[in-house]
């Protein structure tokens, strides 16, 4: 069990958004938060992974480290892919400029490495961030909408880099306006039965 | 003691019992200001400097003691809501912020009227009047950030932070400002002295002092119930009290 | 990673940060210039807008000084935590098991560096420009250098309240001006004295002290406010 989630609801200010979500989530499992636009469904991985604390009531406890991915890249533009991958501002971990420049050519951006990160397009900005996944050994991945600007070979890459993570005994558990990506291997969480 | 404490902070039992207080609050709110207004405005002697001018003081410095009192009622239900994260206290901050911003505003306009025939000037930049103006800026900062968030939790965490810097603050500002005062005006003239005062101008002035702490009371709990009837419009136990009227 | 046990010292996480955020400022030179082009711009404005008299403006030139100065870093402080809102970095500082204001305190330290630092040193010139007397300079600068951790510290209090909200950073301004008025009387004072030959050491030791204390109170609030505008 690497995330344990009980009887938690979601408020953004005065307004109620979910009410008693109930999920665990163990490792070998992929899962997706469904859920209409506006549901909840970012708020409801920001609370899981605690960067949004206010508004959120009910237990959720996290049995190892976890990774987050959100929205926005967490990549400082005036820097080089290298600069900003060398640690990850929540972890301890640094990484050294091979492993950097291994996790680069794996999302075929091979040649980007000391270019400033704002130079890049968006779709490669988003394959830098996407770089931590590989750079990191947490067990659980939490990932807001990370298909977002990618490429179709950049969602085959990360598809295959969530597989392989998940055979290995991490989990996923992720956000996404694209319908569902991985079979039967993923399981379905949709926010629209704790909306209130 | 701690049983009270904690039904305070549950809105039905708040409501119910503010209900209480207001209507007791309010008769002797309004006697002690009418009498304090009457005693200070008509009856006090009249002061031999000043004449009859000096009477605006008996709402000027009751405004000025309970507008500074007020902030640090603020700061402290912030605190409250910072520490044990109790919504009620989130209410008594946000219900504090207006009424405090007004008597200062009440503050500095009665102490205008009070400059113009004391000392021929509408605004004079002494000590106290512009520590007051400070205090006046400190509370819209608090009203202005809590409009600015869309998210009103957000809101009152953020105002709960900012009204404690500045109840810390307040004193290092007034200690300032007063060093300020004293090392640029000339010597020979002192705008607010520290004169020693007759106790037939002391007593009324300390009624009408009374008289401002009750209002602010009766104001900000009439403030925090309104809040409530809104935050809680919805919800069962108010349909109930309002279908009992 | 969020992990339960922290395995860096503080000292390590602030260091990081600070190196960060610096290297980070050095790529736009413009943000370290403008601050001081607009110092020495407004500075100007003031002979124009008050007659070119030099012993009017010599008795004035403290005031002007640290008023502009103040307002100088009301502009940087708008800026402050703005970078990290947008791209995603705050959101992975809170979650680090570091203190917030350990890392933001590293921020902000890098952010005077580039700022209220290069300002203090700077100034002398700027004041003989206005005329300030040879004897208020240094006092001028100690006191700029004091006063801007001060100003930088409570500017990015502000800058934390107001991060989230669209358009903020007018509101910056109303929030934090009142809370700057003791820096901006006790760092006056003391070039005042320093011109009259008094005793500027006083108001100087009670800008250390304001400075003291700001570095010890404002990171928690600031780490505090960081997180409001996170939830928000």
């Amino acid at each position: 069990m690497l995330l344990e989630v009980t009887q938690v609801a979601i408020e953004r200010g005065d307004r109620r958004l979910l009410s008693d979500v109930d999920l665990s989530v163990s490792g070998g499992e992929i899962w997706q938060l469904v859920g209409a636009n506006g549901v909840g469904k970012t708020s409801l991985l920001r609370g899981l992974a605690g960067v949004a604390r206010l508004g959120v009531t009910g237990e959720i406890r996290h049995a190892g480290a976890f990774l987050y991915l959100g929205h926005a890249s967490a990549l400082k533009s005036s820097l080089s892919p290298v600069d900003n991958l060398r640690w990850h501002p929540a972890s301890d971990v640094t990484a050294s400029v091979g492993q950097i420049c291994e996790a680069l050519a794996a999302v075929n951006l091979a040649g980007y490495e000391y270019r400033p990160v704002g130079s890049l397009s968006a779709g490669q900005q988003r394959r830098v961030a996407l770089a931590r996944l590989l750079l990191s050994d947490a067990p659980l991945w939490l990932l807001d909408e990370p298909f977002t600007a990618l490429d179709v070979a950049g969602c085959e890459w990360l598809e295959g880099c969530v597989r392989r993570h998940v055979n290995a005994g991490g989990a996923t558990v992720f956000t996404s306006h694209q319908p569902s990506r991985f079979g039967p291997l993923q399981q379905d969480l949709d926010l629209g039965r704790y909306a209130v | 003691m701690w049983t009270f404490i904690h039904k305070l902070g549950s809105p039905p039992w708040f409501f119910g019992f503010s209900g209480t207080l207001v209507r007791w609050l309010l008769p002797v709110t309004v006697t002690l200001l009418l009498v304090g207004a009457v005693w200070g405005l008509l009856v006090a002697p009249p002061d031999f400097r000043q004449g009859n001018s000096y009477r605006i003081i008996y709402i000027h410095v009751p405004a000025a003691v309970v507008a500074l009192a007020g902030y640090y009622v603020m700061a402290f239900a912030g605190a409250v809501s910072l520490i044990w994260r109790i919504k009620m206290a989130d209410v008594t901050m946000r219900a504090a912020a207006p009424v405090g911003a007004v008597l200062t505003a009440i503050a500095l306009v009665t102490g205008a009227i009070w400059g113009k025939p004391t000392w021929g000037a509408w605004w004079v930049w002494d000590a106290r009047i512009t520590s007051m103006l400070i205090l006046l800026f400190l509370y819209l900062g608090v009203v202005a950030l809590f409009e600015a968030y869309e998210n009103k939790t957000a809101a009152a965490r953020a105002c709960a932070v900012l009204s404690l810097v500045g109840m810390v603050n307040i004193p290092i500002i007034y200690k300032s400002v007063d060093w300020w005062y004293s090392l640029h005006q000339p010597a020979s003239i002192k705008f607010t002295g520290e004169s020693a005062i007759d106790s037939s101008m002391l007593y009324p002035l300390l009624l009408m002092i009374l008289a401002f702490y009750c209002l602010f009371a009766l104001t900000l709990l009439l403030n925090m119930r309104a809040e409530l009837l809104w935050n809680h419009r919805d919800s069962g136990w108010l349909k109930q009290l309002v279908g009992d009227i | 990673m969020p992990s339960d046990q922290p395995l860096l010292s503080l000292r390590v996480v602030f260091l990081r940060q600070f190196l960060r955020h610096g290297r980070s400022i050095m790529t736009s030179p413009a943000d370290v210039a403008n601050p001081l082009l607009f110092f020495f711009m407004v500075i100007t404005l003031f002979p124009l807008g008050l007659g070119p008299d030099p012993t009017t403006l010599a008795a004035l030139s403290p005031g002007i000084l640290w008023v502009v100065a103040l307002l100088a870093s009301l502009m940087v402080s708008a800026k402050l935590f703005a970078s990290d809102f947008e791209d995603g970095s705050l959101e992975q500082l809170a979650l680090a098991p570091y203190p917030l204001a350990v890392t933001a305190l590293a921020e902000i330290s890098a952010q005077w560096l580039a700022t209220g630092f290069l300002l203090a040193l700077l100034s002398p010139l700027f004041g003989v420009m206005l005329g300030l007397p040879d004897e208020g300079l240094l006092t001028l600068s100690v006191s700029l250098l004091l006063g801007t951790v001060c100003l930088t510290l409570i500017g990015a209090l502000g800058s934390a309240l107001t991060v989230s909200i669209r358009r903020g950073g007018l509101l910056l301004s109303l929030l934090i001006i009142p809370l700057n008025v003791p820096v901006l009387i006790f760092g006056t004072t003391a070039v005042r004295e320093a011109v009259l030959g008094g005793n500027p050491e006083s108001w100087l030791a009670l800008l250390g002290g304001l400075a003291l204390g700001s570095l010890v109170v404002a990171p928690l609030a600031i780490g505090a406010a960081l997180r409001v505008s996170l939830d928000s």
